[in-house]
């Protein structure tokens, strides 16, 4: 019984697949301006490619990590404007004129920012494929406690809100380590945030 | 993702008259929900009108002492908003229960009033769904239903509504302004906002093909003590399994709404009355008509328990 | 070299680069973007068609038909590849179920077809268009309810199907104190942030490959297999791993569909495999069910120990090896462990993060627990009175070393155990309850083969070369702190390049082995050199002294830059094993402790304190090592209080196939975390007298947590995960 109201569902599902639009749709092509670590970077690109493949696809800065293209995981965060957000949901074309930051935009191998040496003295990654995500969190972050931005844990919405580590690990839970390096992370965050609080 | 033309709005009438020019077609203004869906083509818009430059992003008294929020005043602001802060506590503490701050920084009021259910059948394109196929059936009912509803619930959907905001928004009892594609505006109390499933759980709001929301109003401060309180396994960036947004006065009066067990916030005014006699009895009449599924029946008590937890929060404050 | 007899006083006994808790070598390309992973090889593969998997919507049956048409005819599509049109096509040794399905779907997700376009988008535009019609067949998917059909499984990895010593049902009756108790654990899923990703290019009838794999020639043997050409023709390349844990030990069907997909369109191809698709198409820990029966004397000696335990995999699958670790943490002289193994027609099980151990103590370590309690006594003096020196199966072989009572005891003192309430309930902080709970962590050192090749430059610069991969634990830091401790010279002198099939053939990442295994290999390809580098300088090998970037004896010195000349020098070596770990038990040892809060309004578990105790040899790098048990840890929270593949009984597939619905640990979940290593060499293990450490750090951490919500809150959960809903009925009423 049960395999045979499977079997109908499933062609109904694939059988009734929209057949009002025309499948074979050419793709839509738009022109976008960015400017991308401080570099001025002019693409045409499909409507459909999200900011995080124009950046590893098109511009080739694979530092932006895509771990599940649904805003679930937080690899492919990068900072527009001055926020951090998730790369991988949001279309390029929507960002026309935005100045974009990625983990290359930081620091380089022989130039780092301070987050990414405190990462490395305090081995805050493992595999390093969530890592970019998480520097270009973390750095967003102690700017958001700066502003005054409340979160979660915060304890009196009237005051400023603390830089203790429950602050901080909250607001870095958009940040997936499978690897489980968080403690090492809250390290590195709280070195470099006890350097500018 | 289907492929799709796209255009940038510059005004609310101009979006409306879009959305009127082309049929199908989608608003975006955050995306974080709208994106996920379309990469399914769970959402298969033609044509997309970005309305990130409509200018509507401040947030304003009104001459009634409330406030009015632009539909595209982002989650992180209006958290962060001190009159949010100071007189709407509830909001700014449902805002920041949700989601992650990236995604705060992305989401907008008028989009997460929208989001869609994190039903997993929902999202699942092989399986049946009622609300992404209607009349294919629903695959949660007898299937895996520990996080959807159990209330308000009907034979072809128990999917639940996801957002935090909107159940703060219900117990401040907000309202919702929009402007239709033939240029008339019109304002929606939040109550009326979200559908209950029953035999059209496909219809999720009350609003028309190209209908933009372009602001969320507060009425006045209620004052007492806004709790926001949200139970989820993992400590943070997670769904509801239940959450409570609650204004209690001081002398025990006070206003209720449930997230995470229905396809809207949850809200019975006349269980409000019996919130003097705690925890119990106001669940009682708050979820009278409950009909869970066996994954999910656990969330009865919850809820109880987290009003409860809720009551000797404001008892202490 | 072979390693036969225990190590005596070597050069990595210097320590003056090994043992050092020094950064990542790694760690400037990590930290600023520029590793580069599989799907991001952008020069080495340029101009790339894009691939798009489809999985199949059902969990078992047959596809009745596939109209290619639409898809075929939508922009940018270059090729569809199906097992139709796919040419003959093998299976892997190491796969289960074949990696493109059609017309027999074995699982959901099963890859079924690849589309391959110009670019990302149309690719996953147009695998929305095919179209497929299934005979869906009725499949079994409940562990639950075919539990008794199970059969006892082949011998393989985790050893026998079954042990026995002594007679176990009369001791268990005879026995004054008992338990028996069922316990269960949830599948779960690896759930590592880098999706499985290929490129695949061909030259002729070369194939390469840019792919995220733990086992480089594993990968080789089975694309070459799969695909019936010369393993010879197969390169692989593995740099950067986005993390493993299990998942990436075998090809999987992202690389397959590339090479296919490649080969089709004459051009490389690269395929992420989209995250819905990765729980149900790849591989998952299975499913347990586990009893364990024990009988002791009043006072706490036991006597009895049996553990069986049940877990389901797709036909010709393999078990879940769950009672291994009790064969061998306590005494007790009767003594029986058995496994069946179930047909299910779920996604294909397999290895994750200390395959059978970490489900196997998750309910071992929760039946000590309940047997201390029983017995009225502390949990950890029960466990360090019923403590064994030898393999208590086969008395006559001693444990190599084994200082698990050290680990209790030290725990029990950083931790403060003595300030814990035995009494469950009692302990309460506002609206928190709180508990604390210990287990032990037993998890086996194996040691594998390994090669290396090592170059000396004209400019004294050594580069070791391995198919050893870095899947995050620090692979290429430890090798390069084992080169140039042996050679005597800074680690910056060292360059290491890893994870290439055309590099010497070595253990890979997996099983914890990695550390210990990859640098043995590299140890002996370095002595190798040593006695090259003696041999062409003329001084003495027995005498040369290898240090600061010379050699000396005699009170002659040679600089290794000039010992190199201007040809250099290139030597390779593999380090193999004798019989010491048949002569000798090789474990690894540890004491978790940890402290939880739980909500007495609404049963939410949340872990305060986490402490591990670990014996596990010479620590390599005491920095990378503690990032390998942490991690570690905060997966076996994950295991303990949120991770759980929800199974659709009816439909046949692991419903929640995201990130968002399979929870795994944030940030806020986890505490600071404390480890300790126990100053340990284990001269029997290796010339490095180490061992492995990464998956003993998730042994016993899932028990500890449920003791210490057992402590808290006086309720027992034998299910995993624990999760509110398994507590709030029994927590205190409220007001």
């Amino acid at each position: 019984m049960a395999a045979a109201a499977m079997r109908s569902d499933v062609h109904a599902q694939t059988e009734t697949a929209p057949a009002a639009v025309n499948p074979v749709t050419a793709p839509s092509l738009a022109k976008v301006s960015l400017k991308v670590n401080g570099k001025a970077c002019d693409l045409e690109l499909d409507t459909r490619t999200t900011l995080l493949d124009a950046l590893r696809e098109h511009l080739h800065l694979t530092g932006s990590k895509k771990g599940c293209d649904q805003g679930q995981c937080g690899a492919c965060t990068v900072m527009v404007n001055g926020r951090r957000i998730n790369s991988c949901l949001t279309l390029a074309v929507m960002q026309q004129g935005s100045e974009v930051t990625t983990i290359e935009g930081l620091g380089t191998p022989e130039n780092m920012h301070p987050m990414q040496e405190a990462f490395v003295k305090c081995d805050g990654y493992q595999c390093g494929y969530c890592t970019s995500g998480q520097i270009c969190s973390a750095v967003a972050v102690l700017g958001e406690i700066k502003e005054g931005i409340p979160s979660h844990v915060t304890e009196d919405l009237m005051k400023p809100p603390s830089w203790d580590s429950s602050e901080i690990r909250e607001r870095m839970s958009g940040n997936l380590c499978r690897c489980g390096a968080y403690s090492n992370i809250m390290e590195a965050i709280t070195q470099v945030a006890g350097g500018r609080a | 993702m289907k492929p799709f033309t796209y255009e940038r709005a510059e005004s609310p009438a101009a979006a409306a008259g879009a959305a009127m020019r082309h049929p199908g077609a989608k608003f975006v203004a955050g995306g974080t929900n709208l994106l996920d869906l379309m990469k399914l083509e769970i959402e298969e818009p033609m044509h997309l009108i970005d309305v990130n430059g409509l200018q509507l992003d401040k947030i304003e008294p009104t001459p009634e002492g409330g406030l009015r929020i632009g539909a595209l005043v982002r989650n992180t602001d209006l958290a962060a908003d001190e009159r949010v802060r100071r007189d709407y506590g509830v909001l700014s503490r449902a805002l920041v229960a949700g989601a992650s701050g990236q995604l705060r920084n992305m989401a907008t009021t008028a989009g997460n009033l929208l989001q869609r259910t994190r039903c997993p059948y929902f999202y699942d394109t092989n399986q049946p769904c009622n609300k992404r196929l209607p009349g294919s059936g629903c695959s949660a009912v007898d299937g895996a239903s520990r996080q959807l509803a159990i209330i308000g619930v009907s034979e072809a959907c128990i999917a639940t509504h996801p957002s935090d905001m909107a159940v703060a928004l219900r117990v401040l009892d907000a309202s919702v302004e929009t402007i239709l594609p033939d240029g008339t505006t019109r304002t929606i109390p939040i109550a009326d906002f979200h559908r209950l499933p029953g035999d059209t759980p496909h219809l999720e709001t009350v609003l028309q093909p190209g209908e933009l929301i372009t602001a969320v109003t507060l009425p006045k401060p209620l004052g007492g003590t806004h709790i926001y309180h949200k139970v989820r396994d993992r400590a943070s960036y997670a769904f509801a399994l239940v959450s409570i947004a609650a204004v209690i006065q001081r002398d025990g009066s006070g206003r209720v709404a449930v997230g995470g067990v229905a396809h809207k916030p949850w809200r019975v005014e006349a269980a409000e009355a019996e919130l003097p006699r705690g925890a119990k009895a106001v669940t009682e009449r708050l979820l009278a008509d409950a009909k869970p599924t066996k994954d999910n029946a656990f969330k009865v008590k919850l809820v109880e328990r987290v009003l409860g937890a809720v009551l000797a929060e404001a008892k202490g404050a | 070299m072979k390693f036969e007899t225990p190590a005596t006083t070597n050069p990595i006994d210097q320590l003056k680069v090994v043992g050092q808790p020094l950064d990542r070598v790694d760690g400037p390309l990590k930290t600023t973007g520029k590793a580069p992973y599989a799907y991001e090889q952008h020069e080495a593969a340029p101009n790339p068609a894009y691939g798009y998997v489809v999985g199949a919507a059902i969990g078992k049956g047959r596809i009745s038909s596939m109209d290619l048409g639409q898809a075929k005819a939508a922009p940018g599509v270059l090729a569809i590849i199906t097992a139709e049109n796919a040419g003959k096509l093998d299976k892997g040794d190491h796969n289960t179920a074949k990696l493109l399905g059609g017309p027999e779907i074995q699982h959901y997700h099963q890859a079924i077809a690849v589309v391959v376009a110009e670019t990302f988008e149309q690719a996953r535009s147009a695998a929305q268009l095919v179209r497929v019609k299934y005979e869906a067949a009725k499949g079994s998917f409940d562990l639950a309810s075919v539990k008794d059909s199970g059969k006892k499984p082949k011998e393989g990895f985790g050893g026998p199907p079954e042990t026995a010593v002594g007679d176990f049902d009369k001791a268990f009756a005879a026995a004054p104190v008992q338990l028996d108790a069922t316990y269960t654990t949830p599948d779960q899923s690896h759930a590592m942030i880098e999706p499985h990703a290929t490129i695949a290019a061909w030259e002729g009838d070369k194939l390469t490959i840019w792919t995220s794999n733990q086992m480089v020639g594993w990968g080789v043997g089975d694309m070459a297999k799969t695909l019936g050409i010369q393993k010879e023709n197969v390169r692989l390349i593995s740099p950067f791993i986005g993390g493993g844990f299990g998942g990436k030990l075998f090809l999987r069907a992202d690389a397959l569909l590339a090479a296919l997909g490649a080969r089709a369109v004459k051009r490389p191809v690269k395929i992420a495999l989209q995250r819905a698709l990765m729980i149900n198409n790849t591989t998952h820990r299975p499913a347990t069910i586990q009893r364990i029966r024990l009988g002791a004397t009043k006072d706490g000696q036991l006597s009895a120990i049996a553990h069986e335990s049940w877990s389901g995999d797709l036909p010709g699958g393999e078990p879940e090896t769950a009672v291994s670790q009790t064969r061998l943490l306590y005494a007790g002289a009767n003594r029986l462990t058995a496994m069946r193994l179930a047909e299910l027609d779920l996604p294909e099980g397999n290895a994750m993060r200390a395959p059978g151990e970490a489900p196997g103590m998750m309910a071992l370590e929760i039946a000590v627990d309940e047997m201390a309690e029983k017995l009225g006594m502390d949990p950890v003096e029960f466990r360090i009175l019923n403590d064994t020196q030898v393999d208590p199966e086969k008395p006559e072989r001693p444990f190599s070393q084994r200082r698990l009572i050290e680990c209790l005891r030290t725990g029990a003192e950083k931790f403060g155990w003595d300030k814990r309430n035995a009494k469950p309930g009692q302990t309460r902080e506002g609206r928190w309850l709180m508990g604390m709970g210990v287990a032990a962590a037993l998890r086996n050192n194996l040691v594998m083969k390994s090669a290396a090749r090592v170059k000396l430059d004209k400019s004294g610069h050594i580069t070791v070369e391995t198919d050893m991969t870095d899947i995050g634990t620090g692979s290429y830091t430890v090798i390069a702190q084992t080169a140039a401790e042996t050679l005597g010279v800074s680690l910056d002198k060292v360059t290491v390049r890893l994870g290439d099939s055309t590099f010497p053939v070595s253990c890979g990442s997996g099983g914890q082995w990695g550390g210990n295994s990859s640098s043995s290999g590299v140890y002996a390809a370095c002595m190798k050199l040593r006695a090259a580098i003696t041999l062409k300088t003329g001084l003495s090998a027995t005498e040369a002294i290898f240090a600061d970037g010379k050699v000396s004896a005699g009170g002659r010195s040679v600089s290794l830059a000039e010992a190199a000349g201007d040809k250099g020098l290139e030597v390779e070596d593999t380090m193999e094993y004798g019989d010491l770990d048949k002569k000798f038990q090789q474990s690894t040892f540890g004491a978790h402790y940890v402290e939880v809060a739980v909500d007495s309004f609404t049963g939410e578990t949340r872990v305060r304190r986490m402490l591990a105790v670990c014996a596990a040899g010479r620590i390599l790098n005491p920095k990378t090592a503690r990032s390998q048990v942490i991690g570690a840890m905060t997966m076996g929270v994950g295991a303990a209080l949120m991770e759980e593949l929800k199974v659709d009984k009816k439909r046949g597939f692991f419903v929640n196939h995201d990130l968002a619905s399979y929870e795994v640990p944030v940030h806020a979940d986890i505490p600071h975390q404390e480890v300790i290593f126990l100053d340990e060499t284990d001269p029997i293990s290796s010339p490095l007298k180490a061992k492995g450490v990464g998956e003993l750090g998730i042994c016993g951490v899932g028990a500890a947590v449920a003791n210490a919500i057992y402590n808290a809150t006086g309720v027992r959960v034998r299910d995993y995960p624990i999760t509110l809903d398994k507590l709030i009925d029994q927590l205190p009423a409220v007001a």
